[in-house]
Formats: C-alpha cells, sequence, structure tokens
C-alpha cells in the first residue's frame, strides 16, 4: 500500500515525520494504548526487564570493546588493565560479567511464567519458540563471552563445550577443528569468538523485535490463562503496564547493583583469576551457574554422543511444548495437577543444576540420571498424559468478571452479564 | 487485537496534583539516574590510569648536535628539541611583535639561561601533521624553523607561525631542566 | 483421586527439595577459619596500617620468588605511601631498556613501572625453584576459593607432616593446600620481617599483613568500588519506594 500516512499528531514536526514515516503512530499503538490485560502480576515484569538486560549488555560491552585485546597473549592482561586502570572499568566489566548472570535469572523466571501460565499454547505458540531461539542464541554469546577474559575456566571451558561437537559421527572432528581455526582453542578461536560474541548481541535483538511483534499479533497472556473479551479486561499499557515495570526495574537494579558493588565474583568462578594455561586442567571445572543443569545431563549419559544429543535435546524439546502438552487450560492456577508436577519439575532443574556443580562422582552422578529422567518425563510423558485425565477447575467468565464457570459448563445467567461494572 | 484500548478518564482524580509531584520525582530521580549511568561510560574513553602515569619522559639534551633538532616521543606526541646557534638565537629574539601572528617573544618560548635549547611539540596547529625542519638537509621555510609539507605552514627558529594556514605558534609542552644537558617533560 | 495425588506430589516436592539442599562432603576439604578483615562487608576499607606492614612482608620475602605483574608501583599511593616514598621504593629496582646507543641496558624503576619479577620468564622461574611455579600474585586473592581466609590459613598451616605421611622431595606439609603437599617451603615465622611501627611480628601477624596487602592488589578499586555501590543503593531504594507510590496512585482508578 503506497501513501502518506494520515498522522493525527498535532504537533508541526511530529506530524511531519510520522506522515511519512508513522513511527509515532506505530509507538503509540504498540506501546501507548495498546490493550494489555489488566490482571498482570509481578511476573510480566520480566519481558521488559530482559529487554533492558539487553540493552545494559550492549551499552557496556562496547564501552569494554574499547579497551579489550583479543589475543591470547594480551586479553588476561587487558581485562585487568580494564579493572584497574581504565576510568570505571571495573563497573564496566562487573556489571557487563553480572550483568550475564542477570540476563539468565530473568529469563529463567520469565520462562517460568510461561510455563506455569501456559503462555505457549495457541495462538502463542510461535512466539514461545522464538522464544527458544533467543534462549539458544544467549547461551551462545554467553559462551563466547566467557572465554575472553582468558582465565583457565575461559580456556577449559571452550576446550570443553567445542569438543561436545567431536561426537558427531564422521565429520566431528573436522567441524571441531574448523571452530578452533587450528588443533586446539587457540589465538585464532579468541579471535573468532570475541568477533562472534559482539555480533551475536544483535542478532538477538533481531529475534527479541520479532518475538515482540509476534506478541503483539496475539497479545499478552495473563495469569487467567483466558482472552480478554471487552475493554473492560483491558488497560492501555501506558501509563499502567509502563509504570508497573518501572517498579519491577528499580528492584531489579537494586539485585544487580547489589551484586556489582558489593560481590562482584560472587557469581564467577576464582579459577578464571589465573591465566589460560593449555597445559594443565582444573581440578573442578564447571561452567557458569546458568549452564549447570544442562552440565549435569550431559555428565548423566555414559556415552559420548548420546549425552550431547540429551543436552541439546533438553533445550530442543521446549520447540515441541506447545504440542506436548494436551491441555486447553492454559494457566495452572485451574490445573492443580499439573501446578503440582511444575514445582517438581523446578525442584528437579534446580537439582540438576546443584549436581553439575558438584564432581561427578558418588551420590550425584545417580541423582544426575534420575532428574535428567524426569527432566524429560515431564515434558514426553506427564504432559500429554496429564492434558487428557486431569480436571480443570472452573475457568472464570472474564477477566472483568471472575465469576466461576465449569470447563463445558453454560453461560451465566443473563442478570450477572448485565450488571454493570462500577466505576469503569 | 478487537480489543479496544480503554483509556481512563483524568479530569475526575481528586488527589491530582498530588499525583503530578510524584510524578515529577520518579520522572526525575529516573533521569539523574540515566544522567549518571552516562558519566561512568563517556569517562571510560578518558585517558586510564596507565597512560596518565607515563605522561613524563626524561631527555638527555648531550647528544644533539648545534643547529639541529631530534624528536622526543611524549604521551605519543613528537616533541622537537633544537640546538638553536647563537645566531639563530639573536634572529629569533630581533622578531618584532607586530609581525607575528600569533605574538609572542622569544623569551616566553625558552627557559632563561638555556636560550639555545627549544622545546616545542612538533604537531603544526593547522591540522596535525608533523613539519619538517629537524635537520639540516629538510626544508626549514623561509624562516629557518619548520616546514610543513601538508599545506606549507612556516615556523622560525621559535617554532613561531610566521606564514600559512596554521593559526597558533608550536606548541611549548611544560618541562623543566633537571641539570645543564638533562630535561624532563611533561 | 485428587487428595491421593495432592499428597503423592506433596511428597515428591518434599523429597526434591530436600535432595536438593543435602550437600555431602565428598572431598575432605579443610575448613577454612574466617578471619575478620577490614575489608569486609559494604563499607569495608583496607586497613593501611596493615597493608603497608604488608607490603614490606611482600618485599622482603614474596617478592623473592613471586612476581606481580599487573600491578605498577605508582598502586602503592592506595595503601598510603607519598609519591616520594613510592619514587624511592621504584628506584630501587632496574628495569631493562634500550640505551640511546642502541644497546640493551637497563634504567632505574618509575612509579609508573609494573613490580619487577624476580625471574625474567617461566622457565627461568621453574628452573630456579625446582620446577615448580609461584604463582603471579597480582590477583591471587582473587585465584583462590576462600580468598583472604585461604591465603591467611595457607600462610600459617604449615606443620611438620604427621606420622606415617610420605612427602615428595622438596615438598612441606600444609594442612590447607590440597594434597597437603606444597613446593613453597613455610615463607613466615615469628621476626621474619623487622616492622618499622613497632608492631610485634609474629607469624599471625605478618600473614594478615601481606594478605591485606595482596587483598588490595588483587583489588585496587575496591575502596571506591564500595563508596559508590552504597550511594547508588541509598538512590535506587528512594526511587523504589516513588516509583511504587506513583504505581499506586496510577492504578488507584482501576477496579479489580
Amino acid at each position: 500500500m503506497v501513501g502518506l500516512h494520515k498522522s493525527e499528531f498535532k504537533n508541526p514536526v511530529i506530524n511531519w515525520v510520522d506522515t511519512r514515516l508513522p513511527l509515532f503512530t506505530m509507538m503509540t499503538k504498540e506501546y501507548g494504548v495498546f490493550p494489555t490485560p489488566k490482571n498482570f502480576n509481578y511476573f510480566w515484569n520480566f519481558g521488559a526487564l530482559a529487554m533492558i538486560n539487553l540493552m545494559i549488555m550492549i551499552v557496556t560491552g562496547i564501552f569494554l570493546a574499547m579497551n579489550y585485546n583479543a589475543s591470547t597473549a594480551g586479553a588476561f592482561d587487558s581485562v585487568e588493565r580494564i579493572v584497574r586502570d581504565v576510568n570505571y572499568g571495573w563497573l564496566l566489566r562487573y556489571v557487563h560479567a553480572n550483568g550475564a548472570s542477570m540476563f539468565f535469572i530473568v529469563v529463567y523466571i520469565h520462562m517460568f511464567r510461561g510455563l506455569y501460565y501456559g503462555s505457549y499454547k495457541k495462538p502463542r505458540e510461535l512466539l514461545w519458540m522464538i522464544g527458544v531461539v533467543i534462549l539458544l542464541l544467549m547461551m551462545a554469546t554467553a559462551f563466547m563471552g566467557y572465554v575472553l577474559p582468558w582465565g583457565q575456566m575461559s580456556y577449559w571451558g571452550a576446550t570443553v563445550i567445542t569438543n561436545l561437537f567431536s561426537a558427531i559421527p564422521v565429520v566431528g572432528d573436522y567441524i571441531v577443528t574448523l571452530l578452533w581455526g587450528g588443533f586446539s582453542v587457540d589465538n585464532p578461536t579468541l579471535n573468532r569468538f570475541f568477533s562472534l560474541h559482539y555480533l551475536m548481541p544483535f542478532v538477538i535483538t533481531g529475534v527479541v523485535f520479532l518475538h515482540v511483534v509476534a506478541l503483539h499479533i496475539t497479545g499478552s497472556n495473563n495469569p487467567l490463562g483466558i482472552e480478554p473479551k471487552s475493554s473492560q479486561d483491558t488497560l492501555p499499557f501506558h501509563p499502567y503496564y509502563t509504570i508497573k515495570d518501572s517498579v519491577g526495574m528499580c528492584v531489579y537494579l537494586m539485585v544487580f547493583a547489589a551484586l556489582v558493588f558489593f560481590a562482584p565474583d560472587y557469581l564467577g568462578h576464582a579459577d578464571n583469576y589465573t591465566p589460560a594455561n593449555p597445559l594443565v586442567t582444573p581440578a573442578h571445572i564447571v561452567p557458569e551457574w546458568y549452564f549447570l543443569p544442562f552440565y549435569a545431563i550431559l555428565r548423566s549419559v555414559p556415552s559420548k554422543l548420546g549425552g550431547v544429543i540429551m543436552m541439546f535435546g533438553s533445550i530442543a524439546i521446549l520447540f515441541v511444548l506447545p504440542w506436548l502438552d494436551t491441555s486447553p487450560v492454559r494457566s495452572a492456577k485451574f490445573r492443580p495437577i499439573y501446578r503440582q508436577l511444575l514445582y517438581v519439575f523446578v525442584v528437579v532443574c534446580i537439582t540438576l543444576g546443584v549436581a553439575g556443580g558438584k564432581p561427578p562422582e558418588g551420590i550425584w552422578v545417580v541423582i544426575g540420571r534420575v532428574c535428567t529422567a524426569y527432566y524429560f518425563l515431564h515434558f514426553l510423558v506427564i504432559l500429554p498424559l496429564l492434558g487428557k485425565l486431569e480436571k480443570p477447575l472452573p475457568l472464570p467468565e472474564s477477566i472483568a468478571n471472575p465469576v466461576l464457570t465449569p470447563i463445558g459448563g453454560g453461560p451465566l445467567p443473563g442478570g450477572a452479564m448485565a450488571k454493570p461494572m462500577e466505576k469503569m | 487485537m478487537s480489543a479496544t484500548a480503554h483509556v481512563q478518564g483524568d479530569g475526575h482524580a481528586p488527589d491530582h496534583s498530588k499525583r503530578d509531584f510524584l510524578k515529577l520525582v520518579a520522572a526525575s530521580g529516573a533521569a539523574i539516574g540515566v544522567g549518571s549511568l552516562a558519566w561512568p561510560l563517556i569517562d571510560s574513553m578518558n585517558p586510564s590510569g596507565d597512560v596518565l602515569a607515563l605522561s613524563s619522559v626524561e631527555f638527555d639534551l648531550a647528544p644533539v648536535p648545534l643547529g639541529q633538532a631530534v624528536t622526543v616521543v611524549w604521551r605519543g606526541k613528537p616533541v622537537f628539541v633544537r640546538h638553536r646557534t647563537p645566531d639563530e638565537i639573536k634572529t629569533a629574539e630581533a622578531v618584532k611583535l607586530s609581525e607575528l601572528g600569533d605574538p609572542q617573544l622569544d623569551s616566553d618560548r625558552v627557559k632563561a639561561g638555556h636560550e639555545q635549547w627549544l622545546v616545542v611539540v612538533g604537531i603544526c596547529t593547522h591540522l596535525g601533521c608533523v613539519p619538517l625542519g629537524n635537520k639540516s638537509t629538510d626544508p626549514r621555510g623561509d624562516f629557518g624553523g619548520w616546514f610543513c609539507p601538508c599545506h606549507g605552514s612556516q615556523y622560525d627558529v621559535s617554532g613561531r607561525m610566521r606564514h600559512g594556514p596554521a593559526p597558533a605558534n608550536l606548541a611549548v609542552p611544560p618541562y623543566a631542566f633537571m641539570s645543564d644537558t638533562r630535561i624532563k617533560i611533561g | 483421586m485428587s487428595l491421593n495425588r495432592f499428597t503423592l506430589f506433596g511428597t515428591l516436592l518434599g523429597a526434591a527439595i530436600g535432595l536438593g539442599s543435602v550437600t555431602p562432603v565428598l572431598a575432605a576439604e579443610v575448613e577454612l577459619p574466617h578471619q575478620n578483615w577490614s575489608f569486609e562487608g559494604p563499607f569495608g576499607t583496607y586497613d593501611k596500617a596493615s597493608a603497608q606492614r604488608g607490603f614490606l612482608v611482600y618485599q622482603q620475602v614474596c617478592s623473592n620468588c613471586h612476581s606481580m605483574k599487573q600491578a605498577y608501583y605508582r598502586n602503592l599511593a592506595g595503601i598510603g605511601l607519598s609519591d616520594e616514598q613510592i619514587k624511592a621504593i621504584a628506584a630501587q629496582v632496574d628495569v631493562p631498556t634500550i640505551g640511546d646507543d642502541g644497546q640493551p641496558t637497563t634504567r632505574k624503576g618509575l612509579p609508573s613501572d609494573h613490580f619487577k619479577a624476580p625471574y625474567p620468564n617461566e622457565k627461568a622461574a621453574r628452573a630456579a625453584q625446582g620446577g615448580a611455579l609461584p604463582p603471579d600474585q597480582s590477583v591471587l586473592i582473587k585465584a583462590r576459593e576462600g580468598g583472604p581466609d585461604y591465603i591467611y590459613a595457607l600462610l600459617t598451616g604449615y606443620s611438620e607432616p604427621p606420622a606415617g605421611v610420605k612427602m615428595g622431595e622438596g615438598m612441606n606439609y600444609n594442612k590447607v593446600m590440597a594434597g597437603n603437599q606444597i613446593a613453597m617451603a613455610a615463607p613466615l615465622s615469628d621476626g621474619r620481617v623487622e616492622y618499622t611501627d613497632g608492631t610485634k611480628p609474629t607469624l599471625e601477624q605478618e600473614a594478615r599483613d601481606v594478605t591485606t596487602f595482596l587483598a588490595y592488589i588483587a583489588n585496587p578499586e575496591m575502596e571506591q568500588r564500595k563508596r559508590l555501590g552504597v550511594r547508588v543503593m541509598l538512590f535506587l531504594a528512594a526511587l523504589t519506594c516513588v516509583t511504587y507510590a506513583v504505581k499506586r496512585q496510577i492504578w488507584s482508578d482501576v477496579h479489580h
């Protein structure tokens, strides 16, 4: 469709721009008056927080890159120089390092929100799948970023993770050599990881854009898991959710700041303050905390290829989650058994994380295996069956009208519907 | 997206002014926060501690032959140290201030008692090229000092701008004589 | 039916939580007794007198074998030494350079120089130390699990090997070191260094002082970081309150 946009803005400059490029109309539509379910709880902050976090990472990353030296001889020293001598370099570095952890905390809670309230269900399947793509990209970015300080954990993490690809039959070893640009993790590897680590956040930004576009097509899910029926069920995004997101952001920034200023190395590993040494592997090598559950799954399978498949499978399975969960009801609020099982699942994931951080010996191997089995059981067996067996609680008529209707029950008596809403 | 937005009427709120005040406080708080976030980012681009620590350099004058100049690196920039002949000193001192585009006495550009040593930052004040003239075989322009090959600026034996697009004299860096044959620049 | 399931899932949940919190001790890890450090907590600062004594310990003992190459002499300003003192300390070392004649020579150290390493490279260090490499001390505090408590415990953890423990050649018994064998002989002892401020140089005092010094060297930005952090937290706390109040106001006319 060709033609100028008919802008309704009064300001002549804004009107002039908006007529030719309706950015202001779009922003008003998508973030100003955008009808948003009125019953969000604070779990719905985490999408906005993830967006803020991405921006923080990109900005601090750009300034860190101005002082970083991507070479095996200079990387460790340049990071130390950033902390010691660059003005506020310590702030940039600690914000960026802890920002990675904060990003995963935020995104994991965001995902839990999706699981609890069934946000992945029709018609939001694609929205969820784009989210899983973002998670994968984040993992790749975080992994490559962790290599850059070129400490012992950087080096051995890079070695172990790139070696995962050697499990691929026939071509595995060639792929690993290709990734390394040599016959071990070395200068070419560090250089390309830096290049890709700088690139990927912009790819993530693009996919986040798609995520938001898809969200604005389907509209947001809400704690009741039922679609808004009328304007009484929704509020304009601004100012109601801009201010609610701001409250969440302040709290989030406090947690973030507490880490950065008072415990900047708390989530890191001491061994990464020892420069990379290709000849000595540290006694306990563990990935960053946010990878530990997946690391536990990898170690639970006593076969190289099997472990790698299970580990990637544990994320790949999220792509088909919308079809594995057969229940027509979204929110766990109305699925008592699912709710209990989801808590069990969360505990299993946390236990996997704990197991991933322990040396792979004794009871932890057993615990890791049991939890790995349960992880897949949850998706492949429990969810498909539960949707058929579980009897959901009655759903409310609408968001604004919390009268319960049993599933399959008839509509409410006309009197209740006709009752005028107070104030609104 | 069939649902339409339900926009609230603003007029009926009884505590309108209180709300506006709170909003103002919150908005200015946020603005202050974002503003102070910008400073560490900008400041990180300023010279860092290790760069500032290297801001002085010592130089031994003894090997510089009469009538020639050598280049010393100070803060990554060339500094010309010129051993001037008595004739050159006389010429430089005789110049009238009215002849100069950027009037400055020769005595203000050297240290008293060490007039034979001229120390200037070897960067043309026009657009940052390094002028020629340190070696006696270099073109030194019409005034016996330096000649900038980029746009033809000319400097005299006191490093003063005499001709061409350059707007100012060659800068004199902060320096001090440690002894008769040793200076510390910076 | 659902009641039964509830009970079952409740039990499962409880069991899983229980599992998650169990942390059996697998390796015989030595407990590091916690020392009270001046630089702990959100308001912690370095005890400058202790750090200065620690520098003496570093200078007279550690620096004979350990490098500290990320740190500069000018960093000593952070433990309260004056510019003149720092210049004098730096001038005690010779720094390799290229002379005006193009030949390698040395010059006196400057505050802008890195701390001089005792050995020119890793091979030289190993050769002189019977094959063991004394680790660089720039960020040693951060590079060890337990940080300052670990360093302190290690320095004070030497003893004769218990009966029946067979020691490797040139190794020393230390209850904190992984495997209990360490190539470094006990570096500190009562009276090992002479303090100029009248403090009694006991083993514990020396260990405490040098740990404080190394903590400073590893985190020279800490005092600035924590000072700024306190201000940022106060600001954010205030902003959170105001934002929450605005949120309440805005949402006050929404009927739940």
